[in-house]
């Protein structure tokens, strides 16, 4: 189709490559499994003009995701978790995900540290 | 009724008011009395729709925001309230949407003029009460009409779970391949040992890409575990993320709603469909209620999980069913946690995923409203595998019902996603993916498997087929899998090495295909040409009669065709097998004088298409039996061919009439005989077998001996009928119908009668 870009893996390559010659010289690791950040945010503009902004809002989140390792990504699900963590942690938490450049997940976390610090779930 | 009068003696023994009246007793001893069934009880939440102490709707908003939510201020806001205000509402549509009135807002769910989008479109900007109100004045008819529009994909599907109790590798690639064979487009697999899972994962996986292309697969275990499936490629979707409708439950569950909504973008980002999970009961059964109807909580989760981003609901109780169901309006309230889910712009996998009661009765009442009306996924796990290998626990329907529910289809003209598998291929897939699992295991290091064992995991309908397993070579092989970080590129490569080219194949095309993130949006599945169907790309179009999903030419005839259809030529074709070279014609047929001459008047078909009664008696053997029985009682038959009629009073009347004896017995080719008595009108007869499947050879041989008893003039007690509670024309009509069709076209008007020989028959 003209005008959409090629799909690619996180790792860069190209969708099309993804073939068995590939897989038998070898060649493909877990981060040609990977879906594209930019996948996602153009899944997230499809979202928007279905009269879904919500869904949008969670690809876009899930774009930035994709920067940090499964690792981290569980330990921010257990920080986040009813009484794992301080208010002052999920802040803590939530500025280095901007620094590292996952403003809308660091939203997510400063937004559950005030409801947190209000309901009394926090740590 | 009558008193009784006593005569003196002994009085009547004292009745024991314990015990109930025989009927009584006997209907206590149905199945749905097993049933558990709870009188409303609000304070326990035991309530389908609209508690006394449901609030208020309401919705009140300062300067963008909201301030007040169905009758809770802002100050008071729970976790859940806290995370709808900011995120759940459209606020451009509120002021409309909580200004209709519920009638006025009802009226436009059923309504086929209103499309669907504007439903979306004010749904967004009502609140959960607001909703549930709404929901709760729609009736049956009217909640099936609402789905029909609202669902968001245009082609319903459904969903299958494969599981067994020994995690067995095998049966689950032979019983994933089968469910993919018969039309599930997303599987769900499960454990009886968590330890089990990464083999499970595999096992299915292979089995599914042998099946169908574009199956969708699920491993259902805990969070971490399942995204480490995910992201390596061995699962593609999840469904289990809990929400719940109050903040107590919700905690118990050891989450909030921003751990969830963190979650599901975590799904997101490693390229994984999710949709979550709720529906009535789970709240009632923490004992968390807090006084509300499921409807309303039920609302409140929903709203949440299009707040968080999910595409998807499962709802329609889950877990929960029975609850809902032990309630009165609890299966109304089931079907309307589906629409909620469709009207807030989510995909609706709805439920009926639990078995919800003892009764056949009430659980295809509880199922079948959601299959004619039609859902993104009917069932969120019909239980593909028997029921006792359903290690979520029995689903509504199963192994057992899946002939019942392409019956279903086919009797609705609807598609419930389901289709036959012939024989031949579903044997011939359960051989490949079993061979194509064992051969990966086998490459990869992890299991090796017998060939009795893969003979007896084809040939399996359960786990209870296979014998003694070693289900501790499937924990060392799933243990295998987590440790040595197996990717679905391993498993590609082992089937490309192993000789399943096509299925590498497959899988590689499915990865690919995922990699593009469109099976993300809302309601998607991939159709076997890996095509993704979702709202974007398959909306429902629904706009009343002559609109929306319906099955292409192709499908429905699919869906007709099941494996149990006949016609004429089938059965011309079985009864052919049983011609034998008898009943010879041997002359015109003419009066006899001997008063001992009994006539057996016979249909025109028989001696020609038709050899067998619906009994499975062949007609010969049937003769032979009237014969002798006449003979016993001390008279001779002939037989006789009419080829004028396929009435049995006339032929019957007609063997009657050229009886010296004047006495007849009439005989079908299905097997349904009388006698007739030469004065008698037509449709009279003496003594008749209506009901030709019961018939018995000794049942033959009496009517022939009761023939001759009244050719000599006796009054013998007349054969009556055999009694059956079975569904005998359900069972036996169409190939009546067929048999009389073979009858008709031997008719012709004015043929003169046919004497028959008799030899050979005994």
């Amino acid at each position: 189709m003209t005008g959409t870009p090629e799909v690619r893996a996180l790792s860069g390559r190209a969708v099309s490559e993804l073939t068995l010659e590939a897989v038998r010289s070898g060649e493909l690791g877990v981060a040609d499994l990977r879906i594209h950040p930019g996948t996602l945010e153009r899944q997230a503009a499809v979202a928007a003009a279905h009269a879904n902004p919500q869904l949008a809002d969670n690809l876009r989140r899930a774009a930035e995701l994709t920067r940090l390792s499964d690792e981290e990504v569980l330990a921010v699900y257990d920080a986040l978790r009813p009484g794992r963590s301080t208010a002052a942690e999920l802040t803590d938490l939530a500025a280095g995900l901007a620094s590292r450049g996952l403003p809308r997940c660091a939203a997510l976390l400063r937004e559950a540290a005030e409801v947190y610090a209000r309901r009394g779930l926090c740590a | 009724m009558a008193s009784q009068l006593s005569g003196g003696g002994e009085p009547p023994a004292e009745p024991d008011r314990r015990r109930p009246v025989g009927r009584v007793r006997f209907m206590d001893a149905q199945r749905v009395n097993l049933d558990g069934f709870a009188r409303e009880h609000a304070g326990l939440g035991l309530v389908a729709m609209c508690s006394p102490d449901d609030p208020e709707p309401g919705l009140v908003v300062r300067d963008g925001r909201v301030v007040e939510l169905d009758g809770v201020p802002e100050a008071s806001f729970d976790a859940i309230d806290a995370y709808i205000a900011r995120h759940g509402l459209d606020l451009t549509a509120s002021d409309e949407a909580m200004g209709l009135s519920d009638v006025a807002f009802a009226r436009r769910m059923v309504s086929p003029d209103v499309p669907r989008a504007e439903i979306v479109r004010l749904s967004a900007g009502a609140t959960p009460a607001k909703l549930a109100r709404v929901l709760a004045l729609l009736r049956p008819a009217e909640l099936g009409q609402a789905m029909t529009k609202m669902r968001a994909r245009r082609t319903p599907s459904n969903q299958a779970h494969v599981t067994n109790r020994l995690d067995d590798p095998l049966l689950l690639a032979a019983d994933s391949a089968t469910a993919a064979a018969f039309g599930f487009r997303e599987i769900e697999t499960t454990v009886p040992v968590l330890a089990d899972a990464p083999s499970n994962a595999l096992a299915c996986l292979i089995g599914a890409a042998v099946g169908a292309q574009g199956v969708l697969m699920q491993c259902s275990v805990e969070e971490a575990l399942e995204l480490e499936l995910g992201m390596r490629g061995l699962t593609s979707y999840a469904e289990t993320v809990s929400l719940y409708g109050t903040e107590q439950v919700f905690l118990d569950g050891d989450d909030t709603p921003w751990s969830k909504a963190f979650l599901t973008s975590a799904y997101a980002s490693r390229g994984m469909k999710m949709r979550v999970s709720s529906g009535a009961g789970a709240e009632v059964l923490m004992a968390g209620a807090e006084g509300k109807s499921m409807l309303y909580l039920e609302a409140r989760c929903v709203a949440l999980a299009r707040a968080i981003g999910a595409q998807g609901v499962q709802n329609g109780g889950i877990d929960g069913a029975s609850v809902a169901a032990s309630v009165p309006r609890g299966l109304r309230e089931l079907m309307a946690e589906n629409l909620m889910a469709m009207m807030r712009n989510l995909e609706s996998c709805s439920g009926n995923d639990a078995l919800m009661s003892e009764s056949d009765m009430r659980r295809t009442s509880r199922t079948l409203p959601i299959v004619l009306a039609g859902s993104d996924f009917m069932f969120s796990g019909f239980g593909s595998i028997q029921r006792y290998d359903n290690m979520f626990g029995p689903s509504n329907f199963n192994a057992e019902d899946i002939d019942d529910f392409l019956a279903m289809q086919r009797d609705w003209g609807v598609d419930g996603g389901l289709r036959t598998v012939p024989a031949a291929q579903l044997e011939a897939v359960r051989r490949e993916s079993a061979q194509a699992c064992r051969a990966v295991y086998r490459y990869l290091g992890l299991a090796d498997f017998t060939d009795d064992h893969l003979e007896r995991a084809v040939d399996a309908a359960g786990s209870k087929d296979l014998g003694d397993t070693d289900t501790l070579a499937v924990v060392s092989a799933a243990q295998a899998i987590r440790e040595g970080g197996l990717t679905v590129i391993d498993v590609i490569a082992a089937l490309d090495e192993t000789g399943y080219e096509a299925e590498a194949e497959r899988i590689m095309a499915m990865t690919r295909a995922r990699l593009a993130g469109d099976y993300l949006q809302t309601s998607a599945i991939f159709d076997e040409e890996l095509r993704v169907l979702s709202l974007i790309t398959d909306p429902n179009d629904y706009a009343g009669p002559g609109t929306g999903y319906e099955p292409s030419p192709e499908r429905l005839r699919e869906i007709d065709a099941i494996r149990q259809e006949r016609g004429v030529e089938d059965l011309r074709a079985e009864q052919a097998r049983f011609a034998a070279p008898l009943l010879v014609v041997t002359g015109p047929a003419g009066p006899g004088q001997d008063p001992r001459d009994v006539v057996i008047g016979v249909s025109p078909a028989v001696g020609r298409d038709v050899w067998r009664c619906l009994s499975g008696i062949t007609v010969p053997a049937v003769l032979a039996e009237l014969l002798a029985g006449l003979e016993e009682e001390g008279c001779a038959g002939r037989l006789v061919r009419f080829s004028d009629t396929v009435d049995l009073g006339r032929i019957g009347l007609a063997a009657a009439r050229l009886a010296g004896s004047g006495i007849g017995i009439g005989l079908q080719g299905k097997g349904t005989a009388l006698i007739h008595r030469r004065d008698l009108a037509p449709l009279a007869n003496l003594e008749l077998y209506s009901v030709a499947p019961t018939v018995t050879p000794q049942l033959y041989r009496l009517l022939g001996a009761n023939a001759a008893r009244h050719a000599r003039g006796g009054t013998p007690d007349p054969a009556r009928n055999p009694y059956s509670d079975e569904a005998i024309e359900a069972r036996y009509h169409t190939t009546v119908i067929a048999l009389m069709a073979l009858e008709r076209a031997w008719v012709r008007p004015g043929a003169a009668a046919e004497e028959l020989s008799q030899e050979g028959l005994r």
